[in-house]
């Protein structure tokens, strides 16, 4: 089993700061959340019918779950001159702690105000911590959480995510 | 023509099971899934990649599509005036094209927090066989009657 690197003094100053504060790249439209309903089969009418949508939630909203979608980057731009990894910080702790592969385990999203068509969010990334080196059947590694935020243009809370990443190596 | 018919708090149990769902998923879904959440990454969508250097056996269906999936089986329940507060999932294993993914939830707790917003706490599994690959709790805000809307909160009212 191959010995981890100690947790830079770096990474350790990462751990409660607000990371990559970001603003999405398009606003809410309704053709990705057709999309996303057409994956799952989701015929919930507050995504379909406008009057259903007027009735219920003041005009069409996006699903919650969809709360991650609107700040994934394009693939590509003609702006950008690295690929865009839409969980930075995630990326940024594989590479710190020379990790090479990583998986996400544990999700959890809590919601706040509805996501508009049209709303153009902004989000920002804290790293809540990292743990001690753990052997899972993937590999030796690192359990790290990751939490965004997501607000809104007028500064409501859209929602706030927790992700629980294992980033590894395979020679355990 | 759809309504906003939904179910109700009072039409609720602790112990109560919702309906199963099943659902085949081929390679199609996975890819659709991955890029309507525009996640590129190539484990969703080139089988190569994901064999040799995720040491899957095939693409898998990626995180916020399986947050999608867990959405429409709760509210596919409740109806439109079911409102997502919270909603918490781990993944065991990976759903593959080829498997056929069956939801199975039950309630909880039902329960109506201090500001009157009444909640179902559920738990859901995800199996493909007898395996449960991702297990689910979410709660989710259901009328307290007919005439009640719990998207109509805000503020203070609202504490998922």
């Amino acid at each position: 089993m191959s010995d981890l690197k100690e947790i830079p003094a770096e990474v350790e100053a990462w751990i409660g700061q607000e990371r990559y504060p970001l603003e999405s790249e398009f606003d809410v439209e309704r053709a990705y959340i057709f999309n996303s309903c057409a994956s799952t089969e989701n015929g919930n009418p507050l995504f379909w019918d406008e009057k259903v949508a007027d009735e219920t939630t003041d005009g069409f909203i996006a699903p919650p779950s969809m709360i991650s979608v609107w700040f994934r980057p394009h693939f590509w731009t003609p702006y950008r001159t690295e690929e865009g990894k839409p969980m930075q910080t995630h990326f940024d702790l594989k590479d710190a702690l020379d990790l090479p592969e990583a998986i996400m385990t544990d999700n959890t999203i809590v919601f706040g105000v509805p996501v508009r068509i049209g709303d153009r969010l902004r989000t920002h990334q804290v790293i809540n911590y990292i743990s001690d080196p753990k052997t899972t059947k993937l590999g030796h590694g690192r359990f790290w959480e990751i939490e965004i935020v997501y607000t809104n243009q007028k500064d409501e809370l859209v929602g706030k995510e927790l992700y629980t990443g294992f980033g590894y190596r395979r020679d355990a | 023509m759809a309504t906003t018919e939904s179910i109700t708090l009072e039409q609720i149990k602790p112990g109560q099971d919702l309906p199963d769902l099943s659902m085949d998923i081929d390679v199609t879904n996975v890819v659709l899934g991955a890029l309507a959440s525009r996640d590129w990454r190539p484990m969703h969508h080139d089988k190569d990649f994901a064999v040799d250097r995720n040491g899957t056996r095939h693409i898998f269906v990626n995180t916020p599509h399986n947050a999608a999936y867990f959405e429409k089986y709760i509210t596919d329940w409740t109806g439109p005036k079911g409102r997502l507060g919270r909603i918490k999932f781990r993944m065991k294993d990976s759903v593959f094209p080829g498997d056929t993914m069956v939801f199975r939830g039950s309630v909880e707790e039902v329960r109506t927090d201090e500001q009157g917003c009444g909640w179902a706490d559920v738990k859901i599994d995800l199996l493909v066989g007898d395996a449960v690959t991702t297990s689910c709790t979410a709660s989710v805000a259901i009328p307290t009657s007919s005439d009640d809307n719990p998207w109509k909160r805000t503020g203070n009212d609202w504490q998922p």
